[in-house]
This record gives structure tokens, sequence and C-alpha cells, in this order.
């Protein structure tokens, strides 16, 4: 594994995009910074620009609007990063899938390594994914 | 001559919910014109709508924002019921004004939280977002979920209240008034906030009237119009409630009404609970007839209107949707403009749309486009400006 | 002022201009106009009556384009709602914007996604749909077709 990426592991900068989403998955996003969930105590931070960040946070269906900038921002993103898609619609669109304002999925815009689903999905959930996914990278080779 | 200079704030931001694209002109530090560019969560819900069957749509409507999440479906069941008249349970009433009650608590704390962020007041952001999560157990002990809760069905509500959940929900509301008591005295009584919010930000009565202004953001100017009080729906005329206002439509005013509220969510809900009768929670309609059927309610931010008409079907062959926020933003035109940057982002957020309003933030000169300020400069500067204050008149630091 | 009232000054002040009022209940009454005639009974239930505008919303009907304008008199709790037909021959209807800045917002919003021109709309411009949406394509229209969308967005792409 990359220096750079093993590095990155021990206190992921985390950028939060958001594209058509309703606001649960990104409040309970923001909720994990709160005393009671505390994701700061894994060295996680929630920054400004995508330009520090080591892991995109992304939510929403991903319409049609919204495309072209995901793109930008994650072009942006210095590499490697890791990309976590919270919440069912960016997992899938779920009930959005077929709306004329819906693009494609988040997976076929840009990759994702994490999938946390639910609707929307706990704090308890959000910082388990990522945790799992930091687990994850750290075991390959 | 002085230079005229566009801030384009938008579209995404790291402490933001939902983007947004704002362009602020400004002139040195006065803000002289703003528009805005909405569409980014734009999902055609409207459409989607068409094709679904009634039960369907109330799970849609409640995903069209996260925090109004009961609001919606609660408008949406009384629209379809308001087509041909479908009776509801007492109980189901009962249970209904309590669900909306507690998303108004859980509603405003939010907004509390992120109007301390954006002054530099981070401890109220963790403590208001710490004494939401009472509301959102609350939550996960009646429906089983913290947001979206899928509590609302035309004819009554899906789940009931059982007996067992009493004590811990009386127990909440305590809790809950304790921390209100809390915001009141650290919000209303602390000289700095006062300088700092009021006078700015301010919607007249008659622009509130022009713009058919909704929600705390019309009360705070003056304009006495409350739905529940209005048009009662659930079981807002079976409970004793009184509907707050203030005169001055200045950002300060908007946050005394929100706090004045949450008194009353506590009041109705502990009523509700005593006064809920036994019984059934839902009247099972079987049909929807032919017709439109319409209706409104007070959410947190202020009234959501739907609108249905049905051919008979199990499908509606229209359906819109109105939401509060729809209304309040083109009150940015009066309360923005004249103000300076640093107050900016207070007075965006102060109408309390459904996201946070900065975003990432470019001031970009408008004669040569060089970047002169980036990112989350101008949350800093409104936090800067708010640790000036208070250095200024306490002689302390602002922790 | 009581909800009879309401009605009857309205009956009173317009008389033949209204084709049809309908009392639905007690709280809910459709009245149909003339789409030519919008901005007089507006100005009258704004200013004289002093309603509400909750907002307007617009139905794609097999031979005309309904919109129905939305007011409530707070006081009365009453939801009075204008009906006007507009033929789809002629897709226009005057602006209600310059009485009331409240309705800017709604009045682009029917215009992108169904097609409608407001005369004299000082802003008539996109609100929700993507800048590079097609022109003269109306997702909420019956007759929309997604593979209309991506057949057009292809024949931009190809320019």
């Amino acid at each position: 594994m990359s220096i750079r990426l093993k590095a990155l592991l021990k206190s992921p900068w985390v950028f939060h995009l958001c594209s058509g989403s309703c606001n649960n998955c990104d409040i309970e996003i923001l909720d994990c910074l709160t005393p009671r969930y505390d994701i700061e105590r894994f060295g996680m931070v929630l920054v400004g620009s995508a330009r520090h960040a080591d892991v995109l946070l992304c939510t929403g269906i991903v319409n049609k609007q919204g495309v072209s900038r995901i793109k930008r921002v994650y072009h942006q993103t210095p590499k490697p990063c890791l990309v976590v898609a919270v919440g069912n619609c960016s997992c899938s669109q779920e009930r959005f899938r077929g709306s004329y304002s819906a693009a494609k999925p988040l997976d076929q815009v840009i990759p994702v390594d994490v999938y946390i689903p639910g609707c929307p999905p706990k704090p308890e959930a959000i910082i388990m994914g990522v945790v799992k996914l930091i687990e994850k990278v750290k075991n390959t080779k | 001559m002085s230079r005229k200079v566009v801030i384009p704030i938008g579209p995404y931001h790291t402490l933001q919910e939902e983007p947004e694209y704002y362009q602020l002109t400004v002139d040195g530090e006065t803000v002289v014109d703003i528009d805005v560019r909405i569409g980014y969560v734009h999902r055609g819900i409207e459409k989607l709508a068409e094709a679904k069957s009634y039960d369907k749509i109330l799970f849609l409507v409640e995903r069209i924002c996260g925090i109004c999440s009961t609001s919606h479906p609660m408008v949406s069941v009384l629209a379809i019921e308001d087509i041909g008249g479908t009776e509801v349970p007492e109980r189901a009433h009962y249970i209904r004004t309590l669900v909306c009650e507690l998303e108004r608590l859980h509603s405003h704390l939010l907004w509390l939280g992120l109007a301390g962020h954006f002054l530099g007041y981070k401890t109220v952001w963790m403590w208001a977002w710490k004494y939401r999560e009472i509301v959102c157990d609350t939550f996960e002990i009646i429906t089983g979920n913290r947001q979206n809760y899928g509590m609302m069905k035309v004819g009554g509500v899906r789940r009931d209240i059982e007996d067992e959940y009493m004590p811990a929900l009386l127990k909440g509301m305590d809790d809950l008034l304790k921390a209100v008591d809390m915001f009141k005295g650290v919000v209303l009584d602390d000289p700095v906030l006062g300088a700092r919010l009021r006078g700015i930000g301010v919607l007249s009565r008659e622009d509130a009237i022009q713009y058919s202004a909704l929600g705390p953001t019309s009360r705070s100017s003056g304009v006495d119009k409350d739905v529940r009080r209005d048009e009662p729906y659930a079981a807002y005329d079976w409970v004793k409630w009184d509907v707050i206002t203030q005169t001055d439509g200045d950002v300060f005013s908007k946050a005394v009404v929100r706090i004045l509220e949450m008194y009353e969510s506590v009041s109705i809900i502990r009523q509700c609970l005593q006064k809920m009768p036994k019984g059934p929670i839902d009247s099972n309609p079987k049909e929807i007839p032919i017709g439109e059927g319409i209706a409104h309610t007070e959410a947190p931010r202020g009234e959501v209107f739907h609108y249905v008409k049905s051919d008979g079907t199990n499908s509606p062959v229209r359906y819109k949707v109105r939401a509060p926020t729809f209304m309040n933003f083109p009150t940015f035109k009066a309360t923005v403009v004249g103000e300076t940057i640093s107050d900016a982002t207070i007075i965006l957020a102060a109408i309390d749309p459904c996201y946070c309003c900065t975003e990432r933030i470019t001031v970009v000169d408008a004669y040569d486009k060089k970047k002169i300020i980036t990112g989350e400069d101008l949350i800093k500067m409104s936090q800067e400006k708010t640790k000036k204050l208070h250095k200024k008149m306490t002689g302390r630091e602002l922790k | 002022m009581t909800r009879d009232e309401v009605l009857k000054r309205l009956k009173d002040k317009f008389g033949k201009k209204i084709k049809d009022l309908f009392e639905k209940s007690e709280k809910r009454v459709y009245i149909t106009i003339d789409p030519k005639d919008i901005t007089e009974f507006v100005k009258f239930i704004f200013l004289g009556i002093e309603a509400r505008f909750i907002t307007a919303s617009c139905v794609d009907m097999p031979k005309e384009m309904e919109i129905l304008y939305h007011f409530s008199v707070d006081k009365t709790s009453l939801i009075v709602s204008f009906r006007a037909r507009i033929d789809k021959a002629n897709l226009a209807i005057e602006s209600i914007t310059p009485i009331m800045k409240g309705a800017e917002w709604i009045e682009r919003e029917i215009h992108e996604l169904f097609g409608v021109a407001f005369r004299n709309h000082p802003n008539l411009k996109t609100l929700l749909l993507p800048d590079d949406w097609p022109e003269g394509l109306y997702p909420l229209r019956r007759d929309y077709k997604e593979e209309d969308y991506e057949a057009r967005m292809k024949e931009k792409e190809s320019k």
C-alpha cells in the first residue's frame, strides 16, 4: 500500500459532497461531529475544501444539475482519495430512479469504495462504514 | 467610484446540507444585489408522484426535506382526505399533533445549532445538537427511526403510542424544557448576541406580506398568521397554546420566535399525552373518490401546501407540493441588500432554509476576475465580527 | 369578515365574470374564471380582501392547461382557488408578479416545467432545471419522454 494512503488513514480528512438529497443523510453526517458520536476521536475532521480532503462523503441521487460538479470536485480531490456513498439515494437513487431530474447513479459517475445504506443511516452506521473502509484499505497490500 | 464585486456563494460547502448558489454583488463591504440559483436538489418529485399509489406517495413526500420529514406526509394525508372528506379517529389526531410538535422541536434546535456555528458560538452548536438527540431518541422510541418516521397514513396513523413509552416521553419533555430554558438565557439575555443580531436583516411587515413570507420569518415581522390556529387540523384546537409573534423583523426577532415556540411545543406535547383517548388509530379507507384535495399545515419553517387531483384510480392525476422555503427565499432581496458581507451568512440562515446556506464562497473581483477571498472566509468574517463585539462589550475573549 | 361575506363581496364585484363557483366545503371554494380576468381577481382578493397568496398549481389537461391560483383568507379559514383554463394553442397568461412579488418564483417554475408564458413577468428565467436543459422540452407535460431529452442532448453534443 502506498505510503500516502497509509498516512491518510491515520487521520482522514473528510469532505461532504451533496447532490440532490433531502438533507437527512447530511444532517446525520454532521451529527457525527457532535459530542454523542464524536467522529474527531478517530482523527476525522470535516474540511472546507475538496483540495484538502482524503475521503469524500457523498449523499444524494446525483441529479442532472450536479453531475459535472461532482466530477469536478472528484478531480480536485488529491489522489489517493476514498469515496463513500452515504444513504440509499447515493447507493442506488432508490425511489427517485426514473425521474426526469435524476442522472446516473453515483457509482457510474465516480468510483465508489464503500456503500452505507440507510434512509438515513444512523450516525453509528456512518462511523462504522468509514472505520470498515479504513480497515479494508489497511489490510490491502 | 467604488468597485462592484460579485461574490458567488455555492454550491457545495462542508457545513451545509443542501447546495445552493447565491450571487452577491458587493460594493465595498455592502451587499447591493443578490441573485439565487436553486435546482441542485430538484428531483422531480411531483412527476414521480403521478406514477405512484397514494400509499407510496407518503413515503416519497417524506423525503422532500429531511428536517421537515413529517410535515409533508402530514399535509399529504390531509389533502388526500380532503378529496372525499375521509374520517380520522380522535386518537390519531392527537398522535399526529404529537409527532408534528416533536418535529418542530427538532427543527428549531437544529437551527439554533447552525446559527450558533455561524456566529462563532461553537458551544451553542454542540449543546443544541446534543439536546436534539433527546428528540431523536423520542422519535426512535415511538416510530422506530430517528428521521423519516413513516407515521402518517390516509385515515389515521400507522403506529400507536404504547402506554409503556409514556414515562420516557414525559421525562424527555422535562429534560428538554430545562434545555430550552438554558438556551433562552444564552440567546435572549446575552448582550453580545443582542448587539450582533438586532437590527440586521430586517424584513418589514409590508415586505413580509408582499412576498407572502411564512412561518417564523413572517411572524417575527408582526404578521400574525399560523395555520394551526387559522385553520386548525389534527388536535390543535383541542389543546391550549399561543401563537408567538415579534414586531422588529430582524434576525434577533426570528431567534426569539423560534425559542419561544419551543416552549409552546413542549406544552402541546404534554397536553396531547394527557388528553389522548383510547381507541382506534386508523379508519382504514378503501377508496379515494374523484375530485380535488387541498391542505395546508404549519411546518417549523412555515406553511406547507399540497394539492392533489384524483380521477378515482389509485394514483393521482396531479400532485403539487409547495414548501415554505419557496416563499421565504425571495425575501433575501429585501433583507440582505444593504447589509454588510459579514452579516450575510446569518441573515441568509435566519429564514431557516432547508439547508445550511453558506457554501463555498469565493469573492471575485468583478473587473479582473482574480480571487480575493477563499472558502469559509465569509463564515469566518461573521465569527470574527462576533468575537470583536464580545471582547469590546465584556472585555473577555469568546471561547 | 366571515366566509359568506367574502364570497358575497366576490360575487357582487365580479358578477358574470365568475364562470362557475363551486363551494366544495366550508373551507374550500373553487372559482372558474376567464384567464384574461386574472389580474382583476388577484388585485381584488390580495389588496381588497387582503388574502394571502399560497401558490399556483398547473395541470396538463387533455384540451387545455389549467392553472389554479390558491389564496388563503386566514381569518376565516377559507381557501379560494381561481381556476383559469388556457388554450394550448395560445399558452400565455398575464403575470401576477407586478401585483405581488411572492408570485415571481412559482410563475418561473410553471413556465419552465409546463411551457406557459407569463406576459410582463419581470424575470422569467430558469429556476429549477439545469442550465443545459433543452429548449421547448417541458418535463411535467403528459407527453414528455426521457428519450426526447436524450435525443436532444445527443444533438447538442454532436454540434
